[in-house]
């Protein structure tokens, strides 16, 4: 993502429409799901565009639209602190209960 | 002393068809017929020239989403066009399917406007011709949905959400070039400018339109010119860009009279289907 030089503080000059994430909600009481990104030159244009490339075969209900510079997101060096001690903790998922069988939808 | 022409199979087909459907017998109904295939493809002729004229810029936009937001229009169009040319094959019943009314008739049978096959020109003028066409379809399909031809009412009100979309966007590029930069701007005023002319010819009406309005089946079109005017105002205001002035309107496409640009599109579009009679998808 080229969130550094299309971001709000990026020089005039600059003449590439800034890049937007693009968020899909496929059915009503489903989440919204990232799908890709668009580029335009502000909101209004980027729901429009991400409109034409991404919902034409009837994908969604609902559309968000994100400043890719806006996101935050985690450094992929750190990913080894970040995420590998959850490995060994097979205890944090809940398998290890007999569910009864009168309880549904679990 | 002349003889009578030898009967063809298709006369044979034709005649089959007509007493099936009930009306071998029926003169009036048939010349009543003629004027509604003959709106049929007044309308049906607007949307697929200029479908088929948004298919150019194919991988030629500013940017790919603005190239899919043309190539959308561009299939919202033909989509009508499709629908619009089953109807009107049915109302002819002489053997002609939708395809051979697109690709088999020749340019003096079109009956588009000439706005709708006028060259693309750069995205400015494109997106001009898109904005003045489509604020008129709209208010022309709006009123068509109420027709008391169902099937034309049915594909009228489907086209009327696209419509609604094609007004949307064209009108928010008018104002964002319009409104732009000293170089957009002042490409939108020649795009515009190219093609006030014709504006006139998508609110005329003759005979054939006058009296399939009287039926409720057709729209008085020129009724719709003063909600066309109050529509292009406001986006002009908000372009910051200055109201026409329409000169005299050129006018001749729903008789045949085109422009030179149509013979060229429809070479292109026609060259497949007529080159290789027999090509299937």
């Amino acid at each position: 993502m080229t969130g550094e030089t299309s971001g709000a503080g990026a020089p005039r000059i600059n003449r590439d429409w800034p890049l937007w994430e693009v968020f899909i909600r496929s059915r009503g009481g489903l989440s919204h799901k990232h799908v890709g990104s668009v580029h335009a030159s502000d909101g209004e244009m980027a729901l429009r565009h991400a409109r034409d490339t991404y919902t034409r075969r009837m994908e969604g209900v609902s559309l968000w639209i994100v400043k890719s510079a806006d996101i935050v997101a985690s450094d992929p060096e750190q990913a080894g602190e970040l995420f590998e001690p959850a490995a060994s903790k097979v205890y944090r998922h809940p398998t290890f209960y007999d569910i009864p069988d009168i309880v549904k939808h679990i | 002393m002349p003889s009578l022409p030898t009967i063809q199979p298709e006369d044979v087909t034709n005649a089959q068809r007509a007493s099936d459907a009930g009306h071998f017998d029926a003169p009036a109904e048939e010349s009543h017929n003629e004027a509604f295939f003959e709106y049929l493809l007044r309308l049906s002729d607007d949307s697929l020239v200029l479908g088929q004229r948004l298919t150019e810029w194919c991988g030629h936009a500013p940017a790919v989403e603005v190239d899919l937001s043309l190539a959308n229009l561009s299939l919202d169009l033909i989509g009508q066009a499709t629908l619009l040319l089953e109807l009107a094959a049915e109302v002819e019943s002489k053997g002609r399917d939708a395809d051979a009314l697109a690709f088999h008739r020749d340019v003096l049978a079109y009956r588009n406007c000439l706005m709708v096959e006028q060259p693309n020109g750069d995205f400015a003028r494109t997106i001009a011709r898109h904005f003045l066409f489509s604020t008129a379809q709209l208010l022309l399909f709006e009123q068509l949905a109420d027709s008391a031809a169902e099937r034309l009412a049915a594909i009228a009100s489907k086209a009327v959400k696209e419509l609604r979309y094609h007004v949307e966007l064209s009108a928010d590029w008018i104002v964002r070039l319009g409104d732009g930069t000293e170089e957009s701007r002042q490409r939108m005023l020649e795009g515009l400018d190219w093609h006030w002319r014709f504006v006139d010819e998508l609110f005329q009406m003759d005979d054939v339109e006058q009296a399939l309005a009287e039926r409720g089946i057709a729209v008085n079109r020129a009724k719709l010119r003063s909600s066309f005017d109050a529509a292009v105002e406001r986006t002009m205001a908000e372009a910051t860009l200055p109201m026409p002035s329409y000169p005299r309107g050129v006018l001749g496409g729903r008789k045949g009279h085109h422009s030179e640009h149509l013979g060229h599109l429809l070479a292109i579009m026609q060259y497949l289907p007529r080159t290789y009679p027999d090509a299937r998808w």
